[in-house]
């Protein structure tokens, strides 16, 4: 197989799409991945902009800068293409957007200066969320890019970031909060009462002060919701274009590849698909089976082949002594752990069909500057490397190791 | 061969010293550095001493079940991952003590408002309350009021005495840092009501090392150790909580064999091994000293920037938890905790 044939979904996720959203749990490596796209992209001469939400410095420092803003930061290099990056500040993104929906300067004052307001991106679960497709939105619309990759919040459920617009939405346009500012309209009536009760039951648990500063928060933002609401469903719009292209990035583990599958699941079921999954970090395979069969056997060696201390076995057949045991127990302990991602891997493969799955190896460092991305991108994108997809009938059958 | 943790009346006690200094341990760090697992670990390891733990989950995750071989989600109820006086299934010998009881609970915001509200008299409203969204709005006027009301359960299952050790599986670091200090920003924004007297006990708490302390989950790698660095300044500086010792997870055990090439090895052994096995042993023994180079150079990192214990407990080349693979992760605990209570028997 040759990198020269047709080109595969991750070549169009970099090379055609215009947004492309980075999906997955913590830890998995989620923002070197999004990163490693939009500079692909720009290797590939396209205009790119990555989002990253991860507050340390790594990225920043990767891509050689000393620290990323909430606006696009040109990233200097030898591609034909442009790069940018920013680091999403939340509360920064949702004053701008008060700034622009606000029918005065003095109501944006007035919101910015409420409690509940200040608080509101670190309380209001999805924000965050919601924050980082406000940014996607900003940029696309008005940003000069051909491309945006956006690296999502790890929330342990990742349709949150789907769902995070409708929420804030939902929340600014409580009724009860709505029909406290409307009492006299004739038809609302029994809600004003109904709000009243709970104001008072709230106010029994939280003090008063909570409650007047509810409503002076829902009184500052008064006007506003429609504007909101239009942007929230054109954020919306937006992630289910089929211009959007959906990464997924997983560990090489059980309850990681569980989670992909589990978001694969929930993205179908509203009529949108992942285009490319990652399984990251993919501890690098030494021996196989036959050569597994031709190794000297090990006092170490468990029934299931891991390396766990274990009495010496005195009367086992010529167990080799010292240095050799302890090299066999090595090899024959990542063996085993490899094999257990692969088949953490080919479930995903199976799982996920028709969606290709990429593995990226364990590097040797961490990555930290551009030429440790550069690598990773090489390895998605790199020579003969094709994805993984679920045989066909007529394929051979799968790897079943 | 010392084959289960705390088999010996000094372990124990070791044990119970190291445990009985604040009943609630919050075990805390960022995602996927084995937070659920050291919780399992320390469980069952305090449990082997013949204490009883209670293990508190606050995001519904499913990893504490599987490594005490069981299925299926924890609930806002409690359920029993261990009986008390259930002995090891491949013991050996017989424990110097019966073990103490595993349980678990799962508990979460809104669970802990819904409770919290019928402790204040108001159970009749509660469920509507929670279906018009009045708690978001609620969340919204009081910041933090998630992680008070969370915060507010553990320091009543303190106060009731629920259990020897209460173990907390926190949120991921960064949100533990919004949980713990929760309570700290909300005394200094509410000016009165019941909240508040809420969040003045759960600062209460926090702040008494002999009732609580944090302990920091992190892996010998380049970011984690970064984490965990800043995570535990800040922790000391916004939440004053104490710190407990850091737990390494995933330390490469010592490689006797690293500088030895697969033919060497073979040539001691007597085996003529041909060069494709020689080839693989050798590069599967330079890749892990590649790894645990990069591994000293992080703990070294870590000890020099963070003046805390460490207590490191082995990468195991099994990628799903069960209770063998715990069973070997208390082993290293049970040895590290006693190298911190007896420093001068291991120097010597």
């Amino acid at each position: 197989v040759t990198s020269s044939s047709a080109p595969t979904a991750m070549d169009d996720v970099v090379g055609e799409r215009s947004i492309v959203v980075c999906c997955g749990s913590g830890g998995v490596g989620k923002t070197t991945i999004a990163a490693a796209l939009a500079l692909e992209a720009a290797r590939r001469g396209r205009d790119a902009c990555v989002v990253t939400i991860d507050p340390a410095r790594r990225l920043a420092n990767a891509l050689g800068l000393d620290e990323l803003t909430n606006r696009p930061t040109p990233i200097d290099g030898e591609w034909p293409g442009r790069l940018h990056a920013l680091m999403l500040d939340p509360k920064a993104t949702f004053d701008d957007l008060v700034a622009r929906y606000a029918d005065s300067g003095e109501q944006a004052e007035r919101i910015r200066h409420n409690r509940i307001y200040r608080n509101l991106t670190s309380t209001l679960s999805g924000t965050q969320e919601y924050m980082a497709a406000e940014k996607l939105y900003e940029l696309t619309e008005e940003g000069d890019f051909d491309v945006v990759v956006v690296d999502t919040p790890p929330t342990r459920n990742a349709l949150d970031f789907l769902d995070a617009p409708g929420r804030l939405t939902r929340f600014l346009e409580n009724r009860v909060f709505q029909a406290l500012m409307k009492p006299t309209r004739v038809g609302l009536r029994f809600m004003g009462v109904a709000a009243h009760a709970l104001l008072r039951t709230i106010s029994r648990v939280a003090g008063a002060d909570i409650v007047s500063d509810a409503v002076s928060f829902f009184q500052a933002f008064e006007g506003m919701e429609e504007g909101f609401r239009t942007r929230a469903a054109r954020v919306r719009e937006l992630l289910r274009q089929p211009d959007t292209a959906f990464v997924l990035v997983a560990s090489p583990r059980p309850d990681s590849v569980g989670e992909a599958v589990h978001f694969a699941d929930k993205l179908g079921e509203t009529g949108m698909s992942v285009s490319a999954l990652v399984v990251n970090r993919v501890q690098p395979r030494f021996a196989d089976d036959s050569l597994l069969e031709r190794l000297p056997p090990s006092a170490r060696e468990r029934p299931d082949g891991s390396a766990r201390r274990a009495p010496a076995n005195e009367e086992g057949p010529s167990a080799p002594a010292g240095a050799l045991e302890d090299l066999v127990a090595n090899l024959r302990g990542y063996t085993a752990a490899s094999d257990r991602e692969e088949q953490a891997y080919s479930d995903l493969v199976a799982k996920v069909a028709p969606a290709p799955v990429y593995k990226v190896p364990l590097l040797g460092t961490d990555v930290h500057d551009l030429s440790g991305l550069a690598a990773v991108c090489d390895l998605l994108f790199g020579a003969g490397e094709r994805p993984d997809r679920a045989p066909s009938a007529a394929d051979a059958p799968a790897g079943g190791r | 061969v010392q084959s289960e943790a705390a088999t010996t009346l000094e372990e124990v006690m070791d044990l119970r010293a190291f445990f009985g200094q604040s009943r609630v341990l919050i075990v805390a760090g960022k995602g996927g550095v084995g937070k659920t697992t050291v919780t399992a670990a320390l469980a069952h390891l305090a449990s082997s001493a013949g204490l009883s733990v209670l293990v508190i989950e606050l995001e519904g995750r499913e990893g504490l079940n599987v490594a005490f071989g069981q299925e299926g989600p924890l609930d806002y109820a409690e359920s029993v991952l261990r009986a008390a006086g259930a002995a090891p299934e491949d013991a050996e010998d017989d424990s110097a003590v019966p073990a103490g009881s595993v349980r678990a609970r799962t508990i979460t915001p809104d669970d802990a408002l819904l409770e919290y509200l019928a402790d204040h008299g108001l159970g009749r409203v509660s469920k509507r309350l929670m279906a018009t969204g009045i708690v978001d709005l609620v969340a919204g006027a009081i910041p933090g009021i998630r992680d008070i009301l969370v915060l507010g359960k553990v320091k009543q299952i303190e106060r009731n005495r629920l259990a020897d050790v209460v173990l907390v599986d926190a949120p991921a670091t960064g949100h533990t840092l919004t949980f713990l200090s929760s309570a700290s920003g909300l005394l200094d924004a509410a000016r009165g009501g019941p909240i508040r007297s809420q969040a003045a006990d759960v600062v209460d708490l926090l702040a008494d090392p002999a009732r609580c302390q944090v302990v920091l989950v992190t892996l010998p790698e380049e970011m984690p150790v970064n984490e965990v660095v800043d995570a535990a300044f800040a922790l000391e500086d916004r939440v004053g909580v104490a710190l407990g010792p850091i737990i390494v997870n995933g330390c490469f055990p010592s490689f006797a064999a690293g500088e030895t090439s697969g033919a060497q090895a073979g040539a001691q052994a007597g085996l003529a091994l041909s060069a494709d096995v020689v080839r693989a042993l050798d590069d599967a023994r330079r890749f892990r000293l590649v790894r645990q180079r990069l591994q000293e150079e992080q703990l070294a990192r870590l000890a020099q920037q963070l003046p805390l214990d460490q207590l490191r407990i082995p990468y195991l080349f099994a990628p799903t938890i069960g209770p063998a693979e715990i069973d070997e992760l208390c082993d290293a605990l049970a040895a590290g905790i006693h190298e911190l209570r007896h420093p001068a028997e291991a120097a010597s």
